[in-house]
């Protein structure tokens, strides 16, 4: 066997040691006597189902939560009762899944918070021109004066990305750093990664992506249900037995795609443009349709017009000029209830503020897009009851990990929030489904399941328009792909026509060949 | 209306904005750090009568001074341990320490004094003439003589200004007031930020009241802070929460309260009362106004509790 237990026999003082952690909420057993260890100049990985436990142990670690039992030792001293404060002291860093960011300030006051070096009093301009020669080093485009609040989630990630790199910590823990990134991004982020641990400084690295894996990690430790589920090597073991470890069985078979033939068209969008303020296009011309039976895949990097054509599709946002129709029903000037009627459904890509409400229950938050209408509504009052039972079968249907209906969402892990998004929408049986970045942070298992309810619906006759920019499952899913640059729908081509390499080079605008090229080379 | 009227208003709006721009900066770092500063009417008045007693007593400024910022901020304590460490609801801990106050204030004023109608006399603080600038037209008067509170509280502007955008210290303040988790992760103790943005506040809140006690009447009544707490935090929406602006707003407030006064004495068909009422009745329309567009900080009277 090559992967043992827990302990790598091979280093008997690790930079970071954490043994027996232990941290319950409530009825949830979020780790259970958890040992995990670093060794100085290695990237560890760290994999699990969702609700699996790894940033709780992570927070842990940063000392964000305090354990209810076990020891951490770093760099031979020992941390107890820590606090950020303490982690950042001894040399921790850390990417948070949820970013750890202030809306409403600027990417540099977010860099220069609680930065040392950013001095009592702020160095804004010295601060600001780092931020462009790291980001622009990196190829992490980024402008320090823009205010978060207006930034794109690719663009968040990335300013947590700089912030932890212009820190320079010696231990890094990155929770799920490429999941809103894309395929060149991520190419640029882990060669950061081999550069840092070659310094002899090490990353803990969380991602649900076994390539990315692959492509940099030396160890993996794997966990599940909070507890561990095997330590290994990266060059003795392979994805399948590392999938395995993490869900304690095999994959079944994907759902078969039926030949749909040619439906009736039922979403067509007809020339829609958008302009800001100052006239600039972040839409132009948009023009497609998606029949029935059918996926439209759309690739594209972040920040390229995505979130403003799902916004203005599910009427979040008014076009500057263009139609929407829906089975030939102009939509163009109706609001988001009326749409929401009409048969359409949205799973927006940031699901904690566009998509769920963090405080309320998971029965509430499953119930909010049809509350108005029996069986939820009874009279004038909401039926409980009806709330609570849907709750129940959509939370067995689609494997939530929760301690129930009755919790809140955001006790929740990323994933399992994010599936009580899917869930919600899915279950609706919508005509259209909009879905933007739908497998965001999900596990294998959990994004097989998702691609598997979104294809179930198309082959029920749900028309679906999949917007990502992870290009593997863009070509998985779609029964024709695009690409969105620049405001611009360009290149749609059947399934069997389409060419990652052309993909990738048309989603970078037409320059960057050699990532588009690695691209082709991580789908291999 | 003729030149010196004029010139004596805009005097009166400067003097009438002194008291409440200590007020409102206070009132602005503990908004900014999350928590509502609904208290500052209460740690006003204690301000205003500490500051009075112990001036009375000792014949000292500089004690009386001290002792309004030291009762402000020992009233705001209350609040923050209560509102930080306890996480009671801000509108309703600040509501209590007012009542609280003006209870105490009284009662302490009649066991210190005794007697059925107390009396504190003392001689208010000089007018300060700015040489040369002070003969200038229109403005000079109102700008260049003043008292020294007066002029002490302009300056504060500044400082406070860069405190809260330049300095680490400010701008980790802010960020507990928008996203104490963030501000957590990133090395700090959300509830102890809070909880000296409070006492911090509740020392100018003091210092304000003292304004009026020492500077504007020589004396102290029974709630005689009047209201001015509550409009300070007008001044702070007004400005949305940015010192600059929120020294603006005060001007705004001194400026109505000018006129109210002023025209008390054109002896107009109308009551005094409702005269009096003008400078609340403006800062109700404004935030109805600007109240609605004013982005406060997100996170303001949102408890931080750790996991
Ligand atoms: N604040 C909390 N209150 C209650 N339960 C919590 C809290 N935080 C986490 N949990 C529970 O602890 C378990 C582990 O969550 P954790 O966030 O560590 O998972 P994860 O492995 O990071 O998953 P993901 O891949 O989805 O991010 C989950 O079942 C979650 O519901
Ligand atoms: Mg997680």
């Amino acid at each position: 066997m090559r992967c043992s237990e827990s302990q790598d026999p091979a280093d008997p003082s690790p930079m970071l040691q954490m043994q027996g952690i232990c941290k319950r909420y409530g009825a949830v057993r979020a780790n259970e006597n958890i040992n995990f260890s670093v060794t100085r100049g290695q990237i560890v990985g760290l994999l699990g189902e969702n609700g699996s436990g790894k940033s709780t142990l992570m927070k842990i670690l940063f000392g964000m939560v305090r354990p209810d039992g076990g020891t951490i030792r770093f760099k031979g001293q020992a941390l107890s009762g820590h606090t950020p404060r303490d982690a950042i002291r001894a040399g921790i860093a850390m990417i948070h899944q949820h970013f750890m960011l202030v809306d409403a300030m600027t990417v540099a006051e977010n860099v220069m918070l609680g930065w040392k070096k950013a001095g009592a009093w702020l160095h804004d301009r010295q601060v600001a021109e780092q931020i462009r020669s790291t980001s622009q080093e990196y190829g992490l485009d980024l402008d320090p004066d823009a205010m978060v609040g207006d930034l794109p989630f690719g663009k968040r990630q990335r300013l947590e990305i700089v912030k932890a790199l212009l820190r320079g910590a010696e231990l890094l823990v990155l929770d799920e750093p490429t999941s809103n990134l894309s395929p060149p991004e991520v190419t640029a982020l882990l060669a950061v990664m081999r550069r840092i641990a070659g310094d002899s400084r090490s990353i803990i690295f969380i991602t649900h992506k076994l390539a990315e894996v692959f492509r940099v990690c030396q160890e993996v430790t794997v966990l599940r249900d909070g507890k561990n589920a095997g330590r290994c090597s990266t060059e003795g073991t392979t994805r399948a037995e590392l999938a395995r470890m993490m869900v304690g069985r095999e994959f079944g078979l994907a759902t078969p795609r039926v030949e749909m033939g040619s439906g009736a068209e039922v979403l067509e969008v007809t020339t829609i443009t958008l302009k800001d303020s100052s006239g600039l296009k972040l839409l132009d011309e948009i023009t497609f349709s998606v029949r029935e039976g059918e996926i439209l895949a759309l690739a594209g990097v972040d920040g390229n017009g995505q979130t403003e054509l799902v916004e203005v599709l599910a009427g979040l946002q008014a076009a500057s000029s263009g139609r929407i129709a829906l089975h030939g029903r102009d939509l163009t000037k109706t609001d988001v209830t009326q749409r929401l009627r009409a048969g359409l459904a949205y799973i927006p890509v940031d699901r904690a503020t566009t998509s769920l409400v963090p405080g309320m229950t998971i029965a509430e938050n499953l119930g909010l897009r049809d509350f108005a209408e029996p069986p939820l509504r009874r009279g004038l009052r909401l039926n409980h009851p009806a709330f609570y039972s849907r709750a129940v079968s959509r939370i067995s249907e689609f494997g939530i990990r929760a301690d129930g209906p009755g919790a809140t969402v955001d006790t929740l892990s990323g994933g399992n929030q994010q599936k009580i998004v899917v869930a919600r929408e899915i279950g609706r049986k919508p005509r259209v489904l909009i879905a933007f970045q739908a497998t965001w942070g999900l596990d294998p298992g959990a994004t097989r399941f998702v691609i598997d309810q979104i294809l179930a619906l198309r082959n029920s006759g749900g028309a679906v328009l999949y917007l990502s920019s992870d290009l593997e499952e863009l070509l998985g899913i779609g029964d024709r792909i695009g690409v969105i640059a620049n405001g611009r729908l360009v290149g749609i081509v059947p399934r069997e026509k389409a060419n990652p390499a052309e993909i990738g080079l048309l989603m970078a605008g037409g320059g960057l060949l050699p990532a588009a090229l690695e691209i082709n080379e991580d789908l291999g | 209306m003729d030149y010196n009227v004029l010139a004596e208003l805009l005097a009166a709006t400067v003097r009438v904005a002194a008291p409440l721009i200590f007020v409102a900066l206070g009132a602005v770092l503990s908004e900014s750090a999350g928590t509502f500063a609904v208290g500052v009417e209460g740690m006003m008045l204690m301000g205003a009568f500490s500051g009075a007693v112990l001036t009375f007593v000792t014949k000292s400024w500089a004690f009386g001074l001290l002792g309004s910022a030291m009762s402000g901020a020992a009233l705001a304590l209350i609040v923050a341990i209560a509102t930080a460490r306890f996480r009671t609801d801000h509108m309703v801990t600040g509501l209590s320490v007012n009542i609280l106050a003006l209870g105490l204030t009284s009662y302490l004023l009649r066991g210190l004094f005794g007697g059925k109608t107390p009396v504190i006399n003392l001689p208010t603080l000089d007018a300060i003439q700015i040489p040369w600038l002070c003969n200038l037209p229109l403005i000079g008067r109102a700008l260049f003589e003043q008292s020294l509170l007066t002029y002490a509280a302009f300056f504060l502007v500044i400082p406070m200004h860069l405190f809260l955008k330049k300095t680490q210290t400010g701008l980790m303040l802010r960020a507990v007031g928008e996203n104490p988790a963030a501000a957590f992760s990133a090395g700090t103790d959300p509830i102890r930020v809070r909880a000296v943005a409070i006492i911090v506040c509740g020392a100018f809140a003091g210092l304000g009241g003292a304004v009026l006690s020492l500077q504007e009447l020589g004396t102290f009544t029974d709630g005689m802070t009047n209201g001015r707490g509550f409009i300070a935090l007008a001044a702070v929406i007004i400005g949305r929460w940015q010192p600059l602006f929120v020294m603006l707003g005060c001007l705004l407030f001194g400026a109505a309260s000018a006129l109210a006064f002023n025209l008390q004495g054109w002896s107009l068909p109308i009551s005094s009362y409702v005269i009096q009422m003008t400078p609340y009745l403006l800062a109700l329309a404004v935030l109805c106004g600007i109240g609605r567009r004013a982005r406060m900080p997100a996170a303001i009277g949102r408890s931080f509790t750790r996991n």
